[in-house]
């Protein structure tokens, strides 16, 4: 492992143009990943944690402006790289899992033809390579029969299977780098335990970084080395995964660990943590802490700004309380 | 400071206000109505409007140039092969186009609207057939049928007219079917059938209020579409006879001098196509502002 | 899919029989058809005399019935005006017929798909908004007129292009424009609509996201869906403009199918006008029964099933 991270982003910022105005979608993001590593983004939907990992591919839509003082990738500065350079490295050295395996395959090409297009993109192989390079990488995911399944079109699988062929598609060319956008959302819940397992796996047997999109904050326990909690499009809390769980700082965070069951500390029928109030808008400017208005822990001040805290071991939140906390209720 | 938006508080225009809103804000829509309305005006006020008698023939005044060609005002378009006042005939022209456009589309509108709405809600037997209707409908060459039917009953307005409407109804039905397909399964169809309201009643009430949008789209694009077959069948001398002012007429009338005079061929030609123009953006604008997609 | 086949070419050939007695029966719209024959001066004895020759003495469906059983032997009977059979009058007619409505269709794709990809990649712009004036005006330009404008242009002025007749592959250049304007507006609208919704797909995002180039993307992913329903329109708007060649023969002086059946509705030729309207009627049944197959067969979806 070398020192650099493979992914460093810095003030990332996305804006929208609407007709009410400008839609600040995601503001002022940080965040480091390295090799190997898994950061796992958190948040409900709508934060912009989708917007976040499509602008690190360079897949957002022509209208999304996007800032940033830093977005490199192993060296490559992803603002100022050439639009060829960038389709060199997608599906290459960094690629994609989407939220929609129903539709997220072309209907009119065989499975085989499209797993072995992204292979034929970006390394010299013949046809026949390609082919057996898909076959080895179905069987890899879990697919049996990998050989028949080449010339079935994507209708004539399930949503599970279109997932794990989408997988497969994004690992062809062994990238550093994956995205995983809610890739087990749409999938049956029976299913998704599966997929997010064979994704851990084969993260874990080839050495690659993952960004894992998600809601589920089970499964961010399991799989997390860093975590990053986004909420109205800014990172409120940030760190390793320990920390994150063991000593939740941010208010929305605390209200988010609330929200799920964990065996020992939530007694048998007692009621879940929820969150009221609704995400406000982003239109026009945006002040202020985003979450004041559903936070139990408000004051005066959180109507200006949220300062960046810094607690040991790399673990930052955004908060006007240096511990997350009004100070009267910590006397209390 | 943000301010958080009430998120219970309805604000805003109406539906019916937007509704007007997008109509006057589509340019489309505007320039069609605004010519259309224009040509229904000169249409009802042709006998006011029309300089001469548009049958009144004067030998002696053959094929006078319009003004703009050398012409005098006397008679602004000039005159074509029989000495009759151009502008005149043109005026009265206007008359049988929107008439026949008119309706033509009324007769196939209801055509075809009780045959699409009857598939579309009753489904099964009643879609089959109505379904077979349409292809066989569909099949027959338009133009063809058209001209053999007006040329064996003879041509006159009612004729033409008649043929039209018994022609054109294959649009109606295919979007009236698909629209009540959408609506028949809604929940407020669900509950007025609970609640036993009789079927002509739902059919009334509360299919056709729904569909009624896409009808009217249909009737304006059918009636341009009217408007132009009535006009080649007079052209191809099968349609609506002479001395009658049809625009259709008048180019074929024109069309042996169109070598020395071409203006006799473009001047009908051109309103014709400014006409048919005119309602097709406006259905086309229609069809713009009243789309489900565009209700947000 | 063989099924599909099926079912579908048994649905042609109903619409076809029903299509063939409606043709039949104009025949009986004018009242006698003996008195059509004879003409309005024939004497009583003169029109009994062809009512019997020609059968219509007998039942109306014993006739379609004979119609038809000699139809199906391409038996058409003679014409009344060139006192020939009608198959073969047909038949001579034709080839022009259908030359012009290949070239109109291959005019009208060649210009409406390009157009409708372009537009739909750059919506808005200006080659967006040339592409809707021409399918707005396309829709309202009456084909007879258009016809007419490009002859007093291009024929009458600056004499580069014949006027009328058949005689060499410059006389289809402008009836083939004008027949395949026609078409165009519809082929247009529905590639640009076609091409815009699958480029906002989520396979698209994916092709992208392979480090395919926009081209790639464009060809290979995107037009190869939007094109599905483009082919079979175009081969229902091909059924349309046979259908509708008979304005544009008349204007060119083209002496095809289209031409005929104008002459001999001039000619209260029933015959051959029966006929015709058959022979338009079955070729619109062929195209759309080919569309049907051949949209069945480009999609996945369909073919597999």
């Amino acid at each position: 492992m070398t020192d650099d991270p493979l992914l460093s982003v810095r003030g990332l910022t996305l804006d929208i143009p609407t007709g009410g105005g400008m839609l600040h979608a995601v503001r002022g993001i940080d965040f480091d990943l390295n090799r190997g590593e898994t950061l796992c983004i958190v948040g409900e939907s709508g934060s912009g944690k989708s917007l976040t990992s499509l602008a690190l591919m360079g897949l957002l839509g022509p209208k999304i402006q996007r800032r940033a003082t830093r977005m490199s990738f192993d060296g490559t500065d992803l603002q100022t790289a050439s639009r060829r350079r960038l389709r060199q490295l997608r599906g290459d050295r960094m690629s994609m899992i989407f939220q929609e395996p129903m539709t997220s395959l072309n209907p009119a090409y065989t499975i085989g033809d499209q797993l072995a297009e992204t292979l034929r993109l970006h390394r010299r192989v013949s046809k026949a390579e390609a082919r057996a390079r898909a076959v080895e990488l179905l069987e890899k995911v879990g697919i049996t029969a990998a050989e028949s399944r080449l010339s079935q079109y994507p209708h004539q699988l399930s949503g599970g299977l279109r997932q794990r062929v989408m997988i497969a598609m994004a690992l062809m060319c062994e990238p550093e780098l994956i995205i995983a956008d809610e890739p087990t959302t749409a999938l049956d819940v029976t299913i998704q335990a599966q997929i997010l397992r064979l994704l851990v796996d084969l993260q874990r047997e080839m050495n690659m970084a993952m960004i894992l999109i998600t809601h589920d904050l089970g499964v961010v326990a399991r799989v997390a080395d860093k975590v990053a909690v986004m909420y109205a499009g800014e990172l409120v809390e940030t760190g390793p995964a320990a920390a994150i769980f063991g000593n939740p700082t941010h208010p929305y965070t605390r209200g988010l660990l609330n929200c799920i069951p964990i065996p020992g500390r939530n007694e048998r029928g007692a009621r879940l943590g929820t969150i009221p109030g609704i995400v406000p808008s982003l239109v026009g400017e945006v002040r202020g802490c985003p979450f004041r208005g559903r936070c139990d822990q408000r004051i005066g001040p959180c109507d200006e700004a949220a300062p960046l805290r810094h607690l040991p071991g790399g673990h930052d939140f955004r908060c006007v309380h240096p511990d997350g906390h009004r100070h009267e209720e910590l006397t209390a | 400071m943000t301010a958080i938006p009430d998120a219970f508080e309805i604000v805003g225009p109406t539906p019916a206000q937007q509704l007007r809103k997008r109509m006057f804000g589509h340019q489309g829509f505007l320039i069609g109505a605004v010519i259309l309305v224009v040509l229904v005006a000169i249409a009802l006020l042709a006998p006011v409007l029309a300089p001469h008698d548009p049958y009144a023939q004067s030998l002696g005044d053959r094929m006078l140039r319009p003004v703009f060609m050398g012409g005098t005002w006397d008679h602004p378009l000039g005159t074509d092969h029989l000495g009759r006042d151009y502008l005149s005939r043109l005026i009265y022209g206007a008359r049988v186009s929107l008439l026949i456009g008119a309706v033509a589309a009324v007769i196939s509108g209801v055509i075809g609207t009780a045959l699409g709405v009857a598939a579309g809600y009753f489904g099964g037997r009643v879609d089959t057939v109505v379904t077979f209707l349409i292809n066989v409908r569909l099949a027959m060459p338009v133009v063809l049928v058209a001209l053999a039917v007006v040329a064996i009953l003879g041509g006159s307005l009612s004729v033409v007219i008649g043929v039209l409407g018994l022609l054109l109804w294959d649009r109606f039905a295919v979007v009236m079917r698909a629209s009540t397909l959408q609506i028949r399964g809604r929940e407020f169809v669900a509950a007025a059938r609970a609640v036993g309201c009789s079927t002509p009643r739902i059919l009334l009430s509360e299919i056709m209020p729904n569909i009624v949008n896409n009808l009217i789209v249909v009737v304006t694009l059918e009636m341009a579409h009217a408007i132009l077959l009535e006009a080649a069948l007079s052209f191809l001398g099968v349609g609506v006879q002479p001395p009658t002012p049809s625009w259709g007429l008048m180019v074929s009338e024109g069309k042996n001098m169109m070598l020395f005079e071409p203006w006799l061929v473009l001047i009908p030609g051109a309103v014709l196509f400014v006409l048919v123009l005119a309602i097709n953006l406006m259905g086309d604008g229609l069809r713009d502002v009243t789309a489900p997609e565009n209700r947000n | 899919m063989l099924r599909f086949i099926l079912r579908r070419s048994g649905l042609a050939l109903l619409v076809a029989l029903t299509v063939s007695f409606i043709s039949f029966s104009l025949l009986f719209l004018s009242g006698d058809p003996a008195i059509a024959i004879a003409g309005e001066s024939a004497n009583a004895q003169d029109v009994a005399a062809i009512r019997e020759l020609y059968g219509f003495d007998r039942p109306m469906l014993v006739q379609y019935g004979d119609w038809l059983w000699s139809a199906l032997q391409l038996d058409f009977g003679d014409s009344y005006y060139f006192r020939l059979p009608v198959a073969d009058l047909i038949a001579d007619r034709l080839s022009v017929t259908m030359t012009l409505g290949v070239c109109g269709i291959l005019f009208a794709l060649l210009t409406a798909v390009p157009l409708g990809v372009i537009a739909a990649i750059r919506p808005n712009s200006i080659i967006d908004r040339i592409a809707l004036f021409l399918s707005v005006a396309g829709q309202a330009m009456p084909s007879f007129w258009f016809g007419l404008i490009l002859i007093v242009v291009f024929a009458i002025k600056f004499r580069i292009l014949p006027a009328s007749g058949a005689d060499s592959w410059r006389h289809f250049i402008l009836p083939t424009i004008v027949l395949g304007y026609y078409a165009m507006p519809a082929i247009m609208r529905l590639t640009r609509a076609g091409m815009l919704e699958v480029l906002s797909a989520d396979y698209i995002r994916t092709a992208r996201a392979k480090g395919a180039s926009e081209g790639r993307v464009l060809f290979k992913h995107a037009l190869r869906n939007a094109i599905i329903p483009v082919v079979s329109l175009a081969a229902v708007q091909m059924g349309f403009m046979l259908g509708g060649s008979i304005v544009v023969e008349s204007v060119f002086a083209l002496h095809g199918a289209g031409y005929l059946a104008w002459e001999s509705i001039g000619r209260n030729d029933l015959p051959t006008v029966q006929a015709l309207i058959l022979v338009f009627a079955l070729f619109y049944i062929v195209f759309t029964f080919l569309s049907d197959v051949l949209n069945a067969w480009l999609d996945p979806r369909m073919r597999s099933s």
